[in-house]
């Protein structure tokens, strides 16, 4: 038997609601994503391409359809198995970074790490790391109300990331970001990708932020539109 | 993870000062409001009986006049005799003592200090039924009485006021227009709503009749003193000295009674049970101070419930199991509740202390009810800061992260 891929998806619903309220976000979607891909989710607003990312990152539940993830039906763990998952193999990045108030970019970082168990001096220094990798080296005391729009999203990348995850989920993650700040935060997602070989999976409705991506899977109406290649652009310096 | 629970819940704490301070101040004021109300309130409750006590046991006072306190009715009412006492004594199996009484207020006067006192004339028996003690000195004996000898015992409050520090054995004050010495000095009382006890002068009733009062006659004493048998019914002794002094006093059956007696142990029941319902009134009192404690807590802790659920969807979707997340919420509402219900214990009690002082009543520790305040208060806490998180820790995470 070959090895798995990376993910896949087959006959994916999401119903929100029940009876004549209900509203079907995703309509069958069938993908796969292999290690290392860089894959841009693409959509107008509703089309449901953030509902997918969220089934995709175990935020969620499908209603139907079966989720593998490296082999592992996700649709039949429990709450708990899903949040191991995440802790050992996921890392996220919001549009609305979804840092935790009034703690320090250091503890923010940390967090992931504290449910791993690891000892003080050991997330201390990953953490550390971690922000360093981010260009926050200077900033590890800041709060993130005394941070930027751009930094507050490194502080969560660096969050993403501390626990070296195989995948790196990104719901928009630039979208609340300048045109300037968003190169940056690109620019580091590719590196991750392309310097760790962590597969990143990237939801935007921004076209020049898509042509960063490997790959590029446009959702309408809850259905898989098109799926191509992109033809990459150049790393912004 | 227990141990990571608590990190985690005692960083969320500092983090949150104000949020954590007023959760501790609602457990706190109603903690302390309900430990401190039911403790003075028992200690009231435990003046009060100590101090109906004091008064003696069983006694009862058969007094001149148609009721208790009216004065004006016992105006032309002829008062009792010795041979009165000695016949109830007599007469009736249920009385253990029996003593004739005669009150005078005299001036008393010891060198330059002088006062109006209460004097009373009596036998030794006297002592036992109205639970005197010596704090110093002796009693009059019988063979005093007889021979009517000029000398008496003093209360605390006479002591003070007409020697100060000085002993009062053996000096001699003069009482109305006699010298007469002081052989005892009584243990103190204490206030028993009806007066200072320890302003009294005690002597026996010979000396008082012959050489204060001038009366020789025996016939003459304003009431008598009777202690009863323990565990007798005092409504039936009541009817029975009634009807023999009803006989005695010549009374016609239409005639109502022209004395009266007055039963210390009614009074102290009925005063024990009003100081209980105060109590029991100040609990009910505490309890909603509790309550409202409780809902200052509930109220903090739902209008933090948004960011809270909004924390536990970070904590969800970076990895955290919902088991995690709950012991978290739970280990922080345990702590502020103890911190607050520990620290209202701490204030009740100075208040209670304080307050006894000020207020005279007895302080007691009530181990009870400082485990009931800080069981309730800490079971709010932990409800109130734990259901909303468990709903949260429910949700999908991404449900946590979008609540709004």
């Amino acid at each position: 038997m070959s090895d798995p891929p990376h993910i896949d998806l087959r006959a994916i619903t999401k119903t929100f609601g029940v009876g004549d309220a209900s509203f079907q976000a995703l309509k069958g979607i069938d993908l796969t994503i292999h290690r290392g891909e860089f894959v841009a989710i693409m959509g107008p607003s509703g089309s449901g391409k953030s509902t997918l990312m969220n089934v995709l990152g175990c935020l969620d539940t499908p209603t139907t359809g079966t989720y593998h993830y490296e082999g592992i039906a996700v649709e039949k763990l429990s709450a708990d198995q899903r949040s191991m998952l995440r802790r050992y193999a996921l890392g996220f990045i919001f549009q609305g970074f979804n840092l935790l108030a009034r703690t320090s970019a250091m503890e923010n970082v940390e967090l992931p790490l504290l449910y791993r168990g690891m000892s003080k001096s050991d997330r201390r220094a990953k953490a550390a790391a971690a922000l360093a990798s981010v260009g926050l080296a200077t900033k590890l005391s800041s709060t993130p109300g005394e941070l930027s729009g751009g930094q507050q999203q490194r502080v969560a990348i660096a969050r993403a990331i501390v626990s070296q995850p195989s995948t790196l989920f990104a719901d928009e993650p630039t979208g609340n970001l300048d045109s300037l700040t968003t190169r940056d935060i690109i620019a580091l997602l590719t590196r991750l990708n392309v310097d760790r070989g962590i597969t990143v999976l990237m939801v935007t409705h921004d076209d020049e932020v898509a042509a960063y991506a490997k790959r590029c899977v446009v959702i309408k109406d809850g259905m898989i539109e098109s799926d191509q290649a992109v033809k990459q652009l150049s790393l912004p310096v | 993870m227990i141990w990571n629970a608590f990190a985690i819940a005692l960083r969320e704490i500092s983090r949150n000062m104000t949020r954590a301070f007023l959760t501790v101040l609602g457990i706190f004021i109603g903690v302390a409001s309900i430990i401190t109300m039911v403790t003075l309130g028992e200690g009231a409750t435990q003046a009060v009986k100590e101090q109906i006590s004091s008064l003696g046991s069983n006694l009862l006072t058969l007094r001149p006049g148609s009721g208790f306190g009216s004065r004006g009715s016992s105006a032309g009412v002829p008062h009792f005799t010795e041979k009165d006492a000695v016949a109830l004594g007599d007469q009736i199996s249920s009385i253990a003592a029996i003593a004739p009484v005669n009150m005078a207020s005299l001036s008393t006067i010891y060198g330059h200090n002088a006062r109006i006192s209460n004097v009373t004339g009596t036998t030794p028996i006297y002592f036992q039924i109205n639970k005197w003690h010596l704090a110093e000195g002796r009693f009059f004996t019988e063979g005093d009485v007889r021979s009517g000898t000029a000398v008496c015992v003093i209360g605390n409050t006479v002591r003070t006021e007409l020697f100060g520090d000085a002993d009062p054995l053996g000096s001699k004050i003069r009482i109305g227009r006699a010298s007469v010495e002081i052989i005892g000095l009584l243990a103190t009382k204490g206030q028993a709503g009806m007066g200072d006890q320890d302003d009294t002068i005690i002597m026996p009733l010979s000396a008082l009749q012959r050489r204060l009062i001038g009366k020789v006659s025996a016939n003459d004493i304003s009431q008598i003193s009777i202690s009863a048998v323990e565990g007798t019914d005092s409504i039936r002794l009541i009817d029975e000295i009634s009807r023999i002094m009803r006989a005695r006093r010549n009374l016609e059956s239409n005639q109502d009674n022209d004395f009266n007696v007055f039963d210390t142990r009614q009074i102290a029941e009925t005063l024990g049970s009003t100081t209980q319902l105060m109590t029991m009134l100040l609990t009910a009192v505490a309890a909603v101070s509790l309550l409202v404690g409780g809902i200052g807590i509930m109220n903090i802790m739902l209008v933090s419930v948004t960011e809270r659920t909004h924390e536990i969807g970070i904590r969800l979707a970076i990895g955290a199991s919902a088991r995690e997340v709950l012991l978290q919420f739970l280990v922080e509402a345990m702590t502020l509740s103890c911190i607050g219900g520990i620290v209202g214990i701490l204030l009740a009690l100075g208040l209670c202390y304080g307050l006894a002082q000020v207020i005279k009543v007895p302080f007691h520790f009530n181990f009870q009810i400082n485990l009931i305040a800080f069981l309730f208060s800490a079971a709010v806490g932990v409800l109130f800061g734990y259901t909303p998180a468990r709903r949260a820790a429910r949700l999908n995470p991404i449900d946590a992260l979008r609540h709004e």
